[in-house]
């Protein structure tokens, strides 16, 4: 019962803004309050869902199962693994709806969304129904096309389509893929398919030998959706779109908890439901992971937009994400995990510190700016410390991810390990570089004169994520504590199914006592 | 007692970054000073009292993931207690004499605060720099190792409004990286092959780690020497080693205490003390520590040529400290980790004097760096003078010759270049000797064209940099220092200063630090290097094995430049795989302890195999020219300074002149910084530009918007015209899929 409340409670508060009237000033002000505390409330029922949470059991805890419409079944739980996701779903979104306080435009419409998607992001990470986990999951993409495409900038509407049809064009093959599955399992019970055999027996698509048969087909149908939510590269390039069409807290949410929901997918459904798939694709998702490392990084060296920036920084990011989660060992998996809670407060800070000047300025050109430290101290120091932890500075949470991704990677292939490892040169080039042209040097343009420094509203909102950034730099086991035991449960099938492939497991070789 | 000193400084970073409000900045100032000074004193309590165990003592779990397990944790042996008292000892100083050299600085507005984060960060890095020293397993020390790089680019770009001082921050951050990338690759290589990042763990694997070899990248390499080379690409970062050094200098844009702790004392020695800690691993690597003298020795020569003939009074000592950091790793690299030890630790007391005594004539030269607009400042500044004399000799290396008398650096680079021609490798010891020579000219060149000679800066009329905030009147500025004897305004901008001595608090560090710079070389002289026997019970290594090697050692009777157990790589190679064949492949859980030469005893702080011993042994017994020729160099280089700077003031222009190309090489730096950002800064924007005009722009958007989205235009005027319509038609139909589907599920009834 409990998970079911956190899912929809954020629904009953968009359901008591409907019954809201009229636009004025008294209104606008009841909408944000009554999102503002639908939020924390919902953030302080999760918080018993950890409460409740034996980080102990590796398996589904919490479980809810009845009967649906048209004998589907409605069934939640979480694990391990997409424990956290919701806990990083519920924290943030507080903060979101304080950071879309001085919104003046359709402002009701504006909460209603917001409340509608946390929802549906809470859903993907319960739902332990492939169709429940559909729904949600494409569903997600309504509030967010919807936040983009009225409440954006200027060139909303590309950015919402682009937006909207990779993603939605990607979930078509993921649909297919169910249904295979469907028709292969006789269920759509999320746990009962992680157990499920796939079959591995080779066949033929025009005259190409598919090593891995039909778990390859599937996992590449998956990876179709997932890849582009992450986002991969190649499939990134909707992402800086929308993030700078996107209104701030749009930006928020997509960059921390939307984006998550690719890796998450992996987690859940790629690698423990096809662990052959996963091992035939595994040296190109990791190759791909590196060329995202090093192609994010060296673009975001370019840009003059900071959101940009910061999009393709993200798109670097993810890629320590998927390179974890395919090097498929205890290290790789509990460091993606790290990585994107870790993410979903850095990045989201990232783009809310974008945010605070863009509403001083109305501008996000990074040579409209320099020297905010003269005139901005606090948002110089908050500031400073994201960059840092962007840079992935041990202490931060940025780090720890970073360091066990490649840390598990490096047992699986050295030279991606090589090559992704160049991120941590590259991401402080462009991250300092920024921070040096926004906030150090003296003041030179003028029209800064005036501006301000963070409000106690601005203060309030980074004081939490500041909090989380270094409190989980210096103490990991909060988190490793709890997706240690989920991912070794998940594992285990993992390697006993690709060994029983026979598909040797790529392991940078050591030959004992062969001196040269 | 070791808690305590780890987080006092932390403490007071805390207090002064975040407190100093409630406070006040003067008591905030004083609290920080305060606690270093506790933490100095406590140090030296540590240092003095350690016994020969090693102690560890776990404070909280850190990373923790399946077998890779870290801890944030204190490791406490000779080496991290040497490190203690030098990173305290400074940094109290350092803190102290910040509160003179602070009080005012024309690059703040009247009234700015500044200085409470001024000391914050210098606490910070203070903190940084003892995690780093205290680490117990890899990780750590990497957290203190960049933690202390972003104390120096904070401290780097502390005066935030000069573009100068921003770019050399992110110059000093990303250089370093480049040296933590490989740093990095190590720590994941060690956890790969040992399954563990804990020191002691590493150690007791170097055995099975000599015979290991390991497919990385494009290649296979031996285990052990392959980490030894990333762990010394690390080291070669933070140390500002040839070709990642061009950060150091850059380095001097910090105020100068800034530069007197972090890149002279301590944290530039942190590439060594990496080194020293991982000797059990660097035994077995000799490739890796053969290549370790030849950098060394190449940095030595390299900065001791730029320093020839900078006119930036910080630059000179920027590259003299380069200079010395590659002595100590020709030290290290030779396997005599007790010699780097001791450059290290004297090297830190009269280096940071140096720069003290530096900020002491910049503070009362108001600002001013350039030495052509120094002269004649001996009457002025006294004190100082005097300080920067006693430094003067203690890094020129002035001593008895073939005594044990001397100033500090008399006998702890003699240590190092008797240490280079023992390792038998002709280029590191003529290379180190003549950069002596080179030390003791720009030392003293320093020196004369500073405090001798005539004014120049009664008659030049030097330029102020034209700050963008110069304060109208900054005497109002309550003065953080009671003492100060003549209390100067910056209002006064456009005449003359007469140069004034400065403040006792400024004073007292360089007198403290003048006694180092004195004795520290002769009381630990036996200790660090010089007698083989304490020196195995100072740094607790095992007992029996030094005795034995001394013992087979006594019946030599020339002492041979090259030990014949294998130090030259080529022979320690054939030995090595001689040994690997001897010993059966998975014999023992000790590999290679009896079989491989090169394994080290472990135990103590440092360890030692018999090569190293063998070079130790020989070392000692290097016969008089090489004792005394250092000692030559420095005279040669003395006098020369003073034929040039003092008797022929018109020789070095007319030199200049007349080898101008030379000239021009060494002025800028043999062009390092030009090569780089030709062939590294440019090259990776403009690929950066490329891929995103190129391959963002044309190829992915271009294909997939031109080929699957060519329908956007068309769904766009759909939009337009009903915008929110379209997503519940989008809804609308993701239902009716839905409903298809679940239709076909129910008609089919599934696969059951």
């Amino acid at each position: 019962m409990l998970l079911s409340l956190v899912t929809f409670l954020p629904t009953l508060g968009a359901l008591a803004l409907l019954l809201l009237r009229g636009d004025d000033a008294a209104s606008r002000r009841n909408a944000k309050w009554i999102a503002f505390a639908t939020t924390v409330i919902t953030f302080v029922a999760s918080l018993f869902i950890l409460g409740r949470f034996d980080a102990a059991n590796p398996g589904f805890q919490l479980v809810e199962d009845r009967e649906w419409l048209l004998g589907l079944r409605y069934k939640l739980g979480v694990d391990g693994i997409s424990v956290l996701f919701v806990l990083l779903t519920t924290f943030l979104m507080p903060l979101v709806i304080a950071s879309a306080w001085d919104v003046e435009h359709r402002l009701k419409e504006y909460m209603i969304a917001f409340l509608l998607l946390e929802t549906l992001m809470i859903g993907v990470f319960v739902a332990l129904d492939l169709v429940l986990f559909y729904l949600f999951f494409e569903g997600s993409l309504i509030p967010m096309f919807l936040i983009i495409g009225i409440w954006g900038g200027s060139n909303r509407i590309y950015a919402a389509f682009k937006f909207f049809l990779y993603t939605f064009l990607g979930s078509l093959f993921m649909l297919v893929a169910m249904v295979v599955m469907f028709a292969q399992a006789g269920t759509t019970d999320i746990p009962t398919l992680m157990a499920f055999d796939f079959s591995t027996a080779p066949f033929n698509i025009l005259n190409i030998q598919v090593v891995g048969g039909l778990q390859t087909m599937l996992f590449i149908a998956f990876f179709a959706s997932f890849a582009v939510k992450m986002p991969m590269w190649p499939v990134h390039t909707w992402l800086p779109d929308a993030h700078v069409q996107a209104p701030t807290a749009g930006s928020v949410v997509l960059a921390a908890i939307l984006l998550k929901m690719g890796g998450y997918g992996f987690l859940r459904f790629s690698l423990p439901m096809f662990p052959v798939g996963s091992e035939v694709m595994a040296p190109l998702v990791l190759w791909l992971s590196a060329i995202a490392v090093v192609y994010g990084s060296l673009v975001a060296l370019v840009q003059t937009d900071m959101k940009k920036l910061v999009a393709y920084s993200s798109v670097a990011h993810m890629g320590f994400v998927t390179m974890g989660i395919f090097a498929a060992n205890q290290q790789g998996v509990d460091g993606a995990v790290f990585q994107m809670l870790s993410h979903g407060f850095i990045s989201g800070a990232l783009f809310l510190i974008v945010g605070v000047i863009y509403d001083r300025m109305h501008t996000r050109e990074i040579a409209a700016y320099g020297g905010l430290m003269n005139r901005m101290p606090a948002y110089a120091a908050v500031f400073l410390l994201f960059t840092m932890g962007n840079v992935g500075l041990p202490g931060t949470s940025g780090f720890v991810g970073e360091f066990l991704t490649m840390a598990g990677t490096f047992q699986v292939n050295t030279w991606v390990v090589a090559v992704a490892c160049t991120g941590v040169i590259l991401s402080a080039s462009y991250a300092l570089w920024l921070y040096r042209r926004v906030a150090l040097g003296p003041l030179v343009n003028t029209a800064l004169r005036g501006i301000t420094d963070m409000t106690g509203r601005e203060k309030a909102i980074f004081a939490p994520l500041v909090v989380m950034t270094i409190l989980l730099g210096v103490y990991p086991s909060l988190v490793t504590d709890i997706v240690g035991p989920a991912a070794e449960a998940m594992l285990v099938p993992v390697h006993e199914a690709q060994a029983a492939f026979g598909v040797e497991p790529q392991v940078a070789q050591v030959e004992e006592g062969a001196a040269e | 007692m070791s808690t305590i000193i780890l987080f006092a400084p932390l403490v007071g970073a805390l207090v002064c970054g975040f407190g100093w409000r409630l406070i006040g900045e003067a008591a905030a100032c004083w609290l920080a000073t305060a606690l270093l000074g506790l933490a100095a004193v406590l140090s030296w309590a540590v240092f003095l009292g350690l016994g020969p165990e090693t102690q560890h003592v776990e404070l909280l779990r850190w990373i923790q993931s399946g077998t890779l397990d870290s801890a944030w944790s204190i490791r406490l042996d000779r080496l991290t207690a040497i490190m203690l008292i030098v990173i305290n000892t400074v940094s109290a100083l350092v803190h102290l004499y910040s509160v003179g050299y602070m009080a005012h600085d024309e690059n703040f507005h009247h009234g700015e605060s500044y200085r409470p984060r001024f000391f914050a960060y210098l606490s910070l890095f203070t903190f940084a720099m003892l995690m780093l020293v205290t680490g117990d397993n890899l990780l750590q020390i990497f957290f203190g190792w960049e933690g202390v790089g972003l104390a120096s680019y904070l401290l780097i770009g502390f005066y935030f409004r000069k573009p100068s001082a921003n770019a050399a921050q992110i110059k000093a951050f990303v250089v370093n990286r480049v040296g933590d990338f490989a740093f990095l690759l190590g720590i994941f290589a060690l956890y790969f092959l040992t399954d563990s990042i804990r020191l002691d763990d590493i150690f007791a694997a170097v055995g099975e780690l000599a015979t290991t070899q390991i497919t990385f990248a494009w290649s296979t390499f031996n285990a052990a020497e392959l980490v030894a080379f990333l762990l010394f690409f690390g080291a070669m970062g933070k140390s500002a080693q040839l070709f990642l050094h061009t950060w150091l200098p850059d380095a001097m844009e910090g105020p100068t205490p800034v530069s007197a702790l972090i890149h002279a004392a301590t944290m530039v020695t942190a590439g060594v003390f990496l080194l020293c800690r991982m000797s059990p691993l660097y035994e077995v690597a000799p490739y890796a520590k053969n290549f370790i003298l030849y950098v060394g020795a190449a940095t030595a020569f390299f900065a001791a040529t730029v320093g020839l003939v900078q006119n930036d009074i910080k630059r000179v000592i920027a590259y003299s400290t380069c200079s010395q950091l590659g002595y100590m790793f020709v030290a290290a690299g030779a396997g005599i980790y007790g010699a780097a030890m001791f450059h290290l630790f004297t090297h830190a007391f009269f280096k940071a004097m140096l720069f003290l005594g530096a900020g002491s004539v910049i503070h009362a030269t108001h600002h001013e760096q350039d030495m052509r607009n120094y002269g004649g400042l001996r009457k002025h500044i006294p004190y100082t003078f005097w300080a920067m004399v006693i430094g003067t000799l203690a890094i020129t290396g002035v001593g008895i010759p073939l005594t044990y008398i001397g100033f500090a650096g008399f006998l702890s680079k003699d240590a190092i270049i008797e240490t280079a021609w023992a390792s038998g490798n002709g280029f590191a010891f003529w290379a180190l000797v003549i950069a002596a020579c080179f030390t003791a000219f720009y030392s003293w060149r320093l020196i004369f064209l500073t405090f001798f000679g005539a004014p120049r800066w009664g008659q030049a009329e030097h330029a102020h940099d034209p700050h963008a905030f110069v304060p109208a009147d900054a005497t109002g500025s309550a003065p953080l220092v009671g003492t100060e004897a003549t209390p100067h305004g910056h209002d006064d901008h456009g005449h003359h200063h007469v140069p004034h001595e400065s403040p006792a608090v400024m004073l007292i560090p360089l007198g403290v630090l003048a006694l180092g710079a004195v004795f520290a070389g002769m009381i630990w002289h036996n200790q660090f290097f010089g007698d083989h026997a304490r020196m195995v019970s100072f740094f607790g290594m095992p007992e029996h094995h030094a005795e034995e090697s001394s013992e087979a050692r006594a019946g030599d009777g020339e002492p041979e430049p090259i030990a014949e157990a294998g130090a030259t790589p080529a022979e320690a190679a054939d030995e090595h795989g001689a040994a690997s064949e001897a010993a059966p492949e998975e014999a023992t859980a000790v590999p290679g302890e009896e079989a491989n030469p090169l394994v080290p005893e472990l135990g103590g702080a440092i360890a030692m195999n018999e090569a190293s011993n063998e070079v130790l042994e020989a070392a000692h017994a290097s016969p008089a020219w090489v004792k005394v020729s250092p000692f030559l160099a420095m005279l040669i280089g003395t006098a020369l300074a003073y034929l040039f700077y003092i008797r022929r003031p018109d020789l070095p222009g007319r030199i200049a002149a007349t080898n101008r190309p030379l000239y021009e090489f060494l002025l800028n730096k043999w062009y390092f910084d030009e090569i780089y950002d030709f062939v590294f800064v440019r090259p990776a924007v403009a690929i950066g530009r490329f891929l995103w005009r190129r391959g963002d722009g044309t190829v992915i958007d271009g294909t997939i918007n031109g080929v699957a989205m060519g329908i956007v235009p068309t769904l766009t005027r759909a939009v337009n015209r009903a915008q929110s319509g379209y997503v519940f038609h989008y809804a609308f139909a993701m239902v009716i899929g839905i409903a298809l589907i679940l239709t076909w599920f129910t008609i089919t009834g599934g696969a059951e």
